[in-house]
């Protein structure tokens, strides 16, 4: 018999596995739950981008790419940061091709950490920072941002968080789970800390095209003096609702980018070549299906962040991506109760705060991924649960 | 878009949306949105609400034909005399002057395809100034009205697999 645990990297041993499981694996024991839960677009991938990849597979075209992702690609990435945030790279040395948003993190913290360097991660936040910062040898140090800053990151909190050990600060924002946006005067604070600490930062902008009103989204990496300090991680998945093809991108300095690359070159070789001629064609002439699908995700944002505030649920109003992420303590239940006994007895799945950071608790991640009528019907459900709690039923 | 317009691109898309809810999705009043859509509705902007059904799926019995129809034009009326007295009829689902090999194109649907053929035999062939008729029977409806209709090809929705997103 083999001691398989013994075997197992310790690491890997002691990461926590995603505490969003146990959840799923009520909702899908249960019939007729309405779910609020993903975290992806309910939209298909624009049809013209999808005959990309179907007339790239007609033509045989399925072999590697260039390891750091095709040139046409790589020009198109470098227009795009232009037109929408202002920003310079050049396609040959400062671009890369990732398997996803998360292929450059992974990267970019593992060429970055040396064993004992501190990762800043504000919290809550997706939950890929922490295990991928101590698989690196890194000591992940998270920061609680705070309901009443709009869960923005302030540059007390990441002061108070610096030791002579810091390396990196992780920002991700649009955030997921709060849709907590960063206006350009709370980056310009976060830069001046970073500058006068010498940190450098890795701009998780997944969610970049998805901000409500009238500001767009300011990138880290266009404020005065952070460029040359800022890798750019962004990616196809949110903005043109192509999960399943697994393609994102890091940008930065080429003295960044490069060993990036080595690493990529070594673990993935290219990204998926069909995937990539497809987002060629979404770059090129996909401008007016982001305008579309922003639109009808900010009248379903407003839908239920009305709905909730109506139950009672206290709503921060989130500014950018595609959840909700509503108190839930004047219920006197904590996040994983709340969500248990809400899809026990009402059938509508959201997911638990503290899935996000402990700090999350206290809330749950609503998704509005999803139709109106659906948003609807969820909204009446969790209204009539809310009521019967308060009656002590 | 102006936010009025977009009451509409929301209507088209689902009729059963209440003012207050559409209130609150555009950001607007609902007495706003109440008076808009009366305006609508006078201007003949709005010309009903009605569901998309697939008639397929029960035991009623459809069936539907595309009318090809050449036409000679009239003195002074044009075409318009003629697609007047064609869309008169309740059997007509829709008419409309096209550019190309013919003039009017009829959308016609009964219980039965021999009652489609004989409604173009004897109510529509018989008009003066129709000078040919060419039917077309629909087999199936793949899409309609900007609905799927064949389960086959519907997009499915099968998020929910991943445990981290």
């Amino acid at each position: 018999m083999i001691d398989y645990p013994s075997k197992l990297n310790n690491t890997i041993k002691a990461v926590k596995p995603s505490g969003i499981r146990k959840f799923f694996d009520i909702a899908n024991e249960l019939d007729d739950v309405i779910s609020l839960s993903v975290g992806e677009p309910d939209f298909h991938t624009p049809w013209h981008v999808r005959e990309e990849g179907i007339y790239t597979l007609e033509k045989g075209r399925t072999r590697y790419t260039p390891n750091r992702g095709f040139i046409k690609l790589r020009e198109e990435i470098s227009n795009f940061m232009s037109r929408k945030y202002n920003l310079a790279y050049s396609p040959d040395s400062e671009i890369l091709v990732t398997v996803g948003g998360s292929e450059a993190i992974d990267l970019c913290i593992r060429t970055l950490i040396n064993p004992g360097d501190e990762v800043l991660i504000p919290e809550p936040s997706f939950v890929c920072y922490v295990p991928i910062t101590q698989m690196a040898g890194g000591v992940p140090v998270t920061i609680t941002t705070k309901a009443e800053n709009k869960f923005r990151l302030t540059p007390e909190e990441v002061e108070e968080k610096i030791t002579d050990k810091t390396k990196l600060l992780i920002l991700p924002f649009p955030n997921n789970p709060t849709g907590a946006v960063m206006r350009k005067e709370d980056l310009e604070a976060i830069a001046k800390v970073c500058i006068k600490h010498d940190i450098l930062v890795l701009s998780d902008e997944i969610y970049s095209e998805l901000t409500y009103g009238k500001e767009k989204h300011v990138s880290m990496a266009s404020i005065d003096g952070m460029w040359e300090r800022t890798i750019v991680i962004n990616g196809f998945s949110k903005t043109y609702a192509m999960t399943g093809w697994r393609l994102g991108y890091a940008v930065g300095p080429s003295e960044i980018i490069t060993p990036m690359t080595k690493l990529h070159q070594f673990g993935i070789m290219s990204a998926p070549t069909m995937s990539q001629y497809a987002a060629i064609e979404a770059l090129a002439n996909g401008d007016e299906d982001i305008e579309t699908m922003k639109e009808s995700y900010d009248m379903r944002r407003r839908l239920i962040v009305d709905g909730l505030n109506k139950i009672g649920l206290t709503c921060f109003e989130p500014e950018g991506a595609f959840y909700v992420f509503p108190s839930i303590k004047s219920t006197g239940l904590t996040s994983q109760e709340f969500c248990e006994k809400l899809i026990y007895s009402k059938r509508v799945a959201v997911v638990p705060g503290d899935a996000f950071g402990e700090c999350g608790e206290g809330f749950v991640r609503i998704s509005y991924c999803y139709s109106t009528q659906h948003i609807t019907e969820a909204l009446e459900r969790m209204g009539e649960f809310v009521k019967e709690l308060k009656n002590g039923n | 878009m102006e936010n009025k317009e977009r009451i509409l691109k929301l209507l088209e898309e689902d009729a059963t949306l209440t003012t207050s809810q559409i209130a609150v999705m555009l950001d607007a009043e609902e007495e706003e949105v109440k008076s808009a859509i009366k305006q609508y509705e006078k201007e003949g902007v709005i010309n009903g609400y009605r569901a998309l059904i697939n008639w397929d799926k029960t035991p009623v019995a459809k069936a539907s034909a595309l009318i090809e129809l050449r036409v000679t034009p009239q003195r002074n009326t044009g075409f318009d005399e003629i697609a007047a007295r064609v869309m008169g009829f309740p059997e007509v689902e829709s008419v409309y002057l096209m550019s190309g090999g013919y003039d009017l194109a009829v959308m016609v649907s009964a219980k039965t395809m021999q009652e489609v053929a004989l409604f173009v035999a004897k109510r529509l062939a018989p008009i003066e100034g129709i000078l040919s008729t060419a039917t077309h029977f629909v087999l199936s409806r793949y899409k309609d009205g900007g609905v799927v209709y064949d389960t086959e090809y519907e997009e499915i929705d099968e998020r929910g697999s991943n445990l981290i997103d």
